[in-house]
Order: C-alpha cells, then sequence, then structure tokens
C-alpha cells in the first residue's frame, strides 16, 4: 500500500492554479512547468498524470488514477460517472449559462412560436437536462469548436457554454440569459482507492482544506 | 489457443455480452469452482432458479424494479423479465418451496443475471455471480456468517488484499431523523450521499438551522471510514445521536472481531446501496488492483416478508467475471 497516490492534472484552464494549490502542499511541480511533453510524473508522494480536464471522471472512475482534480462543468456533463467528490477546490470560478444575441430577444419569441428552442452546446447532457428539468423543449445541438459562432451564423437560435469573465460572449454579440449552474474546480476520487486508501487521502482533503 | 487473424465472417453480439474461449473458460471455470466448494464446505446447498421470472414476482421485491431491464412477452401475453439478480428468484424460491419448512436456509447459486448497460464502459449485460443467501438467521449472527463465509471465499480466490467494506442502509437516515432534519431536506442530503458527492452533502447541511455541533456531526459521520474504532470515534462525535444509529454495525463488529475477520473489513459510515431491499448491513467488496467493486451485499430482513414469509435475511455476490480480472491482475504484481 506503499506506492504513491495516482492524482489526474488537468491541462488547460485549471492547469496553473492546480500546480500552484500542488506548490502549497510542497508537491514538486517544477517538471510539469517546464517545457516537458511528458505526461506522467513520479515524484515520492503522489504520481502526476496530465490530461484533459474532460478525461479525468474516465480515469478516475476506472481506477486507473486513484484521485483527479477537473472542473464541475465536466462532473454535471458526466454526472453517469460514479466518482466521489470530495472537495471543492474554490479556484476555477465560472458559470455555465444559456446566452442568446444581444438585444435580441426573438430567440423567445422564436421558442413560444416554434415550440422549441436551438441550442448549440459542447455540454449536450447538461444542455439538454436543464431543458427537460424545466418542460422546456430544445433542440440540442452538439459542437465541437468555437459555440459562439453558431447563433452568429444561424446555426442555433442560443448557446449553452461556459463563461469566466463574459468577455467571449460580449465580444461575439451574446449576452447571458440565464445560469445553468457555477462551476468551479473539484477533487475527485476512486470508489476503491477511497476506501482502501482512506488515510491518505483523508489526510491530502485535511490539508487542502486547511490551507 | 489464441484466436487471431482476420475474421472470415463477422456476425455481431450485442454489446455487453461476450463469447468466452477455451484459455479464458479454464480459469473462469477453475474460479467458479473454487468459490463453490467454499460454499459447500459452509454447509451451503446450491440452487437453480429460471433465468427469466415473471416481472410482477421481480417487482415484488423492488418496487423501482431497480435492476430490471430486459422484459418480453411469453405466448399467453404475459411479461417475462430477465432476472437482475439472484436474490429476489431466491426470496421467492424460499416462500414458495420451503413454505412449511423450518429456517435457517442455507442456499447458494452460480448464476447468470442481467442489467442494462450504458454504452462504452466495459460494462456487462450478462454477468456471472457466485453468491450465498442466509435465510432465517437474524443481525448480527447472520451477517458476521455471511461476511465469514465471503472472506473464505475471498482467500479461496487468492484475492488475500481484498477488503470488505461494511456499513448500514439506514445509518444516516436514522441519524438525520434523530436529530430532527425535515423530510424535504432529509431526502435531499440522501440524494447527495448516494451520488457521492460531498461537496453538495456539505452544502444541503450547512443550510439547516442546526447548531454548529449537530452540522459538524452531519458532515463528519458520512466520511468515517477505517477499522472498529470509527464506530467510537462517531460515538465520540456525535454521543446518542449517533450511537443510537451505530448500535448495529457496532454489535456486527463485535462478531467479526470474535471471529478473527476484523483486518478483512473497513467499516464506512457513508456506504450506500442503490438497491431498494437492502436494511441494515450493507457491504462492498474491494480489492487494490481493480478500480471497480468484484461484489456486494448485505441485510434485507424485510424482503421475504413480502413474498408472505417474514424472515430475516443476509447475502452476497461476487462478480466472477471481475474477481478473474482481479486475480489476473495480483499476479502481476
Amino acid at each position: 500500500m506503499s506506492e504513491p497516490l495516482r492524482l489526474a492534472i488537468p491541462q488547460g484552464s485549471l492547469f496553473e492554479e492546480t500546480l500552484d494549490l500542488l506548490d502549497a502542499l510542497d508537491v514538486d511541480t517544477s517538471r510539469l512547468r517546464s517545457d516537458s511533453r511528458a505526461l506522467l510524473f513520479a515524484g515520492d508522494a503522489f504520481t502526476l498524470v496530465t490530461m484533459r480536464p474532460s478525461d479525468v471522471p474516465t480515469y478516475v472512475e476506472a481506477g486507473a488514477v486513484d484521485l483527479g482534480i477537473t472542473g464541475k462543468d465536466v462532473l454535471i456533463e458526466q454526472q453517469e460517472r460514479l466518482v466521489y467528490e470530495l472537495l471543492d477546490l474554490g479556484y476555477g470560478q465560472c458559470r455555465m449559462v444559456v446566452a442568446t444575441r444581444t438585444a435580441d430577444h426573438s430567440a423567445d419569441d422564436l421558442e413560444r412560436r416554434l415550440g422549441a428552442i436551438r441550442i448549440a452546446t459542447k455540454y449536450p447532457r447538461t444542455a439538454s437536462r436543464y431543458f427537460e428539468e424545466r418542460g422546456r423543449q430544445a433542440e440540442v445541438i452538439e459542437v465541437k469548436g468555437s459555440v459562439e459562432l453558431a447563433p452568429i451564423s444561424g446555426l442555433a437560435d442560443g448557446i449553452v457554454d461556459l463563461t469566466a469573465t463574459g468577455r467571449t460572449l460580449r465580444e461575439n454579440g451574446l449576452e447571458i440569459r440565464e445560469v445553468v449552474a457555477n462551476c468551479t474546480a473539484r477533487l475527485v476520487a476512486n470508489r476503491v482507492a477511497h476506501k482502501l486508501r482512506q488515510e491518505e487521502i483523508d489526510a491530502l482533503v485535511e490539508r487542502i482544506g486547511a490551507r | 489457443m489464441r484466436a487471431c487473424g482476420q475474421a472470415m465472417s463477422n456476425y455481431l453480439i450485442p454489446p455487453g455480452t461476450r463469447d468466452i474461449l477455451p484459455d479464458e473458460m479454464r480459469e473462469l471455470r477453475a474460479l467458479s469452482t473454487v468459490l463453490l466448494e467454499t460454499f459447500l464446505r459452509f454447509g451451503y446447498g446450491e440452487v437453480w432458479t429460471p433465468t427469466m421470472e415473471y416481472e410482477d414476482v421481480l417487482v415484488r421485491g423492488d418496487e423501482r424494479a431497480a435492476g430490471v431491464s430486459y422484459r418480453l412477452f411469453d405466448e399467453h401475453g404475459h411479461v417475462l423479465a430477465l432476472r437482475p439478480d439472484m436474490t429476489i428468484p431466491i426470496a421467492r424460491l424460499v416462500s414458495s418451496r420451503y413454505g412449511k419448512a423450518d429456517p435457517p436456509f442455507r442456499l447458494c447459486y452460480l448464476s447468470h443475471a442481467y442489467r442494462a448497460v450504458r454504452p462504452q464502459r466495459g460494462q456487462q449485460r450478462e454477468f456471472l455471480q457466485a453468491g450465498v443467501e442466509l435465510i432465517g438467521v437474524d443481525a448480527p449472527e447472520g451477517t458476521v456468517e455471511v461476511l465469514e463465509v465471503l472472506c473464505a471465499a475471498l482467500d479461496a480466490a487468492g484475492l488475500t488484499r481484498a477488503r470488505i467494506g461494511l456499513g448500514d442502509a439506514g445509518l444516516y437516515r436514522g441519524l438525520l431523523e434523530t436529530v430532527g432534519v425535515a423530510e424535504a431536506p432529509r431526502s435531499k442530503a440522501l440524494e447527495a450521499l448516494e451520488r457521492h458527492d460531498f461537496v453538495a452533502l456539505d452544502a444541503e447541511i450547512r443550510r439547516l438551522d442546526l447548531d454548529p455541533a449537530k452540522l459538524d456531526v452531519l458532515i463528519s459521520l458520512p466520511q468515517l471510514r477505517g477499522g472498529a474504532e470509527v464506530i467510537e470515534r462517531a460515538i465520540a462525535l456525535g454521543g446518542e445521536d449517533t450511537k443510537s444509529a451505530t448500535a448495529r454495525l457496532r454489535e456486527t463488529a463485535e462478531g467479526i472481531e470474535r471471529r478473527g475477520i476484523a483486518g478483512r473489513v473497513i467499516f464506512d459510515l457513508g456506504l450506500v446501496r442503490d438497491l431498494g431491499y437492502y436494511s441494515g448491513a450493507i457491504f462492498e467488496v474491494y480489492d487494490p488492483a481493480l478500480g471497480h467493486v468484484i461484489g456486494a451485499g448485505g441485510r434485507y430482513d424485510d424482503l421475504l416478508g413480502r413474498f408472505g414469509r417474514p424472515l430475516p435475511a443476509c447475502g452476497f455476490a461476487l462478480f466472477v467475471e471481475r474477481v478473474h480480472v482481479a486475480q489476473a491482475e495480483e499476479e502481476r504484481r
């Protein structure tokens, strides 16, 4: 049981603050901060593995890593993954929102007249669930790239997307209509590791909490 | 002999089902035999029940019909369903076949069960279970006996590092009631716990109008897991409130200690299982080589009553294919 805990580190917007958190816990992050192309960094207390945030629940659920850090947006979208959500880490604050074109209320009108609203999103399950729970009909269109393009080009009436400052939305002539969820970075654990490596995981949770 | 090469013609089988070829089958057969022999050695008799049952009968066992996924009509228009586990069929069997016989009944099985799968998750629609049911012996004696059989089965399979997580299905609900949490927030808190979402649980509890000491108990207790000392820690934390909630777990702990299997068991005060018929002790089986549970079980003291033969009962099922994967991983170490 003395193997180091394996911890998934999210690449992208949560990366820097996650490394700052690890520094505060006296975990050496210098190799991750260097320009290395490596994905796995062995250490004494932790083996750190970098991956896309949306892959974190997959690796954690399967037990390929014991713990992971990812955004609440990812956990909401992949709600069916069985992982233990242990801590709200506080950083990476952003909102999942419904946005439509600025000063254009025709989306409401269209929803009323056509019975459904067309929504482009990278979070199809979150968007579908949000409208279903409110008894509203939505045609959810999954896109992979810049979602803001969809309402500008006429692919969709609105979008469901993540925004931190709202700047990208504004610059593309979109404004927030509804807030679906508030999101921050979360610490998640594999179900088996949560039981079998209880002492180490509880100690880590406590150290992060006391930070 | 390995299956290899380009398929001459490839006729598909449904996702979540598998063909098993001789190399794997030989090992699976050996594992199954070792498990069954262990059950027989403890005086459990093997039974066989139909793969399909009337849906009404399965739903009588678990009104949410949580596990029932595959239904078909027979030639008379009756709805048949593939069994999602063996516990309900055995409850039916005991009340129908042993209606006048004196309990206890010690039964075991090696059977396939059927559940729906989510795509691309490596889940099986058809999976093999090896398990026991002990019917007519109350807690804690019955629970402790079943745990002893489970430990012996894990040893027989060579999984000496495997551990059993032991909790109580009614523990947290009972604590919320004792502390005086109203129905609506209570079910919200329980839902968060069932999702294993401690962040949401924390938020739900902090929203309650309770004194800080009680809030602390409600937040900390479901995170307690470890040796029998966690029960004492729970009582130190919450006094009388947690004393009554953990009373059953405490009795089981004493029994486990007497049988010398305490080192195998992790007490988990936040453990929940999603099947509707569990009451009292619940367990999950873990092996460090695998990220998924390899078995599960618990007490179901109210289930037999739904079939007209009220008797206390307890059992477990090991997921044989997963136990086999764990065996292979342990050998690689």
